[in-house]
């Protein structure tokens, strides 16, 4: 490295000490004291206690729904697009990014305005006399306000992954005879691992630590691990628990990040 | 206490955006008025923004304004010392926590003629049950719990906590997504007192929450006026402050207060124990006492004033005389006022109820 690059590298390191390095730290102290400031593992084991335990396998089940959701849906248009010509692909990039110049608690509160038992869409079904939409404050709500503000963020990386694929590999196969099936299943979904990794690590992750979707969508009433964290910050008043329970979050991530820097080693399925 | 109109989104932003703030300002001195400064710390839309300018145009003292959005989350950020507040709102259980943590200063009442002279005596009586020498709390808003109904989503009158338990109801009541105002209900309902540590009676009590908790549409905070207002929901637990707004926003809903009693609550204006502007305090704290301005705040948060003169200049005699804004209090058994519970009571209390929530 030259002494330029590394000036230029300044503002970043000053940013990733002052808003990720030190934020860290203290929510690892947090976590590792209690009230008094000693040392204790409480904080941590207290993720199985019967309460939290609940809240993460109900945040494991429904991150995890969503995400398979999220593949299903994005998969196959991620295909159409890498297929399309230039011109057409980045108009329907652009529609599918145009919801996340919105803020995401609005878009999530707007799905509440939609879901509500007199909301937008109930007053369509009724007018047409079809029965109601009844899904608000249930777990289905939550996975669709996950799959809704998530989406994107698996498309993205899988269109980058597949648009990367040299179309002479595709035909060397055909010429090979293999039909289509056997294409996607030998040539293209191998090839686009690096991309599906990173799009369920960037589907799951948020899912899993999630508040806002779930107490907006869920009616406070189905109880997420995130939520359980959240209110130990602003309810509570008990940080120690908040911090101990976030690494325990910490696990799954860095369990993803190393899934990913397996299958992704040369950092095939990023973002743009 | 409780002024929720503030979204929780809005909070966050705001939140993070003062987050920010602080971190980058922390070194610059920030625009004092020409008579210094003093920092509040309030309930979300818990003031009229105007009487703000004209306090900041009369005395050249700059208001800097921060909300928060539960007495809970607003403990910590004082107690951490984080942010040097003057002044803040804290409810009657929150302020005998924090005086008996040391963390108020002592009232000089020769230095704010205005509040012995508008606000009306029985306040400071009900505000010695957690201010006993009222030398630490100023009341500045006080109100009830009770139930906002819609009467044309219900086959009969709803006086009776008993009745948010009734299956008929299945899917139409909000509940207060709070520890405890949840617990408050189902404890009244038990006939036990909100202040209980016995853990008997509380065991009683969750189970109580956990039975009624199919029968919930939605545990909410700020969003029970919206959806009460909107007619989502039949039934909802609501402050009396609260009440007055959505009704004139749908002339259904109906307040009242619960046969089985609830809960009395004061919001008070306190000086922090190393306030770096005292002085200003005083006089933010007096001239929130006087009586046109304690009349626009009640014009426009609608929460109940102890302000006995700033009542008197309200215009509209159906407010004025209003049950809901001004109960007789005397006609009602069993209300209580909430008291601090101790850490170990309230991290009790607080297990509890994410049984309930988690269940």
């Amino acid at each position: 490295m030259t002494s330029k690059s590394k000036w230029l590298s300044a503002p970043y390191l000053f940013w990733s000490a002052v808003f990720i390095i030190i934020p860290l730290c203290m929510v690892f102290y947090y976590g590792l004291t209690d009230k008094t400031g000693a040392f204790t593992l409480d904080n941590i084991l207290a993720i199985t206690s019967a309460g939290h335990a609940k809240a993460l396998r109900l945040a494991l089940l429904l991150s995890f729904t969503s995400t398979i959701v999220c593949f299903l849906l994005a998969y196959p248009l991620a295909m159409i697009l890498a297929n399309m010509k230039v011109k057409r692909h980045n108009f329907i990039i652009l529609i599918f990014i145009l919801p996340m110049w919105m803020n995401f608690l609005l878009r999530t509160l707007a799905w509440q305005t939609l879901l509500e038992k007199n909301g937008v869409i109930n007053h369509v079904l009724s007018f047409f006399h079809l029965p109601a939409l009844q899904i608000i404050n249930t777990p289905a709500a939550i996975i669709l306000g996950m799959v809704y503000n998530f989406l994107p963020f698996m498309v993205l990386p899988l269109y980058n992954a597949l648009a990367k694929i040299d179309p002479n590999v595709i035909n060397a196969a055909r010429d090979l005879g293999a039909n289509h099936f056997y294409t996607f299943i030998r040539i293209i979904l191998p090839l686009s691992i690096p991309g599906i990794i990173s799009g369920i690590t960037m589907v799951f992750i948020p899912a899993l630590t999630t508040f806002v979707i779930s107490s907006l969508l869920g009616g406070g009433k189905l109880l997420l691990i995130g939520d359980v964290i959240e209110q130990e910050f602003t309810r509570m008043s008990n940080w120690h628990l908040g911090s101990g329970l976030s690494m325990v979050l910490m696990i799954f991530i860095v369990i993803n990040m190393i899934l990913s820097a397996v299958f992704d080693k040369e950092g095939e399925g990023s973002m743009l | 206490m409780k002024k929720y109109r503030i979204h929780h989104t809005k909070q966050i932003i705001i939140t993070l955006a003062l987050l920010s703030a602080v971190t980058f300002c922390g070194c610059s001195s920030t625009d004092k008025g020409i008579n210094g400064q003093v920092i509040v710390y309030n309930w979300g839309e818990y003031i009229d923004p105007e009487t703000i300018r004209m306090f900041e145009e009369e005395t050249g003292i700059k208001v800097i304004y921060d909300e928060f959005e539960t007495n809970e989350s607003m403990y910590p950020k004082v107690e951490s010392g984080a942010v040097a507040y003057d002044i803040a709102c804290p409810s009657d259980y929150m302020i005998s926590r924090m005086i008996q943590n040391g963390m108020l200063s002592e009232l000089d009442y020769s230095k704010m003629p205005n509040v012995k002279k508008n606000i009306g005596a029985q306040y400071f009586d009900q505000s010695k049950g957690f201010d006993p020498d009222n030398k630490y709390s100023i009341p500045y808003c006080w109100g009830t719990v009770g139930i906002l109904y819609n009467k044309t989503m219900v086959d009969e009158p709803i006086t009776r906590w008993e009745q948010l338990w009734d299956e008929k109801y299945a899917d139409n009541i909000l509940m207060q997504d709070s520890v405890r105002d949840a617990f408050m209900v189902a404890e009244k309902l038990n006939g036990f007192s909100m202040n209980t540590l016995d853990p008997d009676e509380l065991a009683i009590a969750k189970n109580s929450l956990i039975e009624q908790k199919p029968l919930i549409q939605a545990y909410v905070v700020d969003q029970v006026r919206d959806k009460m207002i909107g007619g989502e929901a039949a039934i909802g637990v609501i402050y009396s402050g609260e009440a007055i707004y959505t009704q004139r926003e749908n002339s259904n809903l109906v307040y009242v207060i619960p046969e089985e009693g609830t809960n009395v609550w004061i919001d008070s204006w306190v000086i922090l124990k190393n306030a770096p502007n005292k002085e200003n305090a005083e006089k933010f704290i007096d001239f929130m006492c006087r009586e046109d301005i304690a009349l626009l705040n009640f014009e426009y948060i609608t929460y109940s004033t102890p302000n006995e003169a700033a009542r008197e200049l309200i215009e509209e005699e159906d407010i004025k005389n209003s049950e809901i804004a001004f109960p007789d209090l005397s006609q009602y058994d069993n209300l209580e006022t909430y008291v601090y519970l101790g850490e170990e009571g309230d991290s009790l209390y607080n297990e509890l109820w994410k049984e309930v929530k988690a269940y």
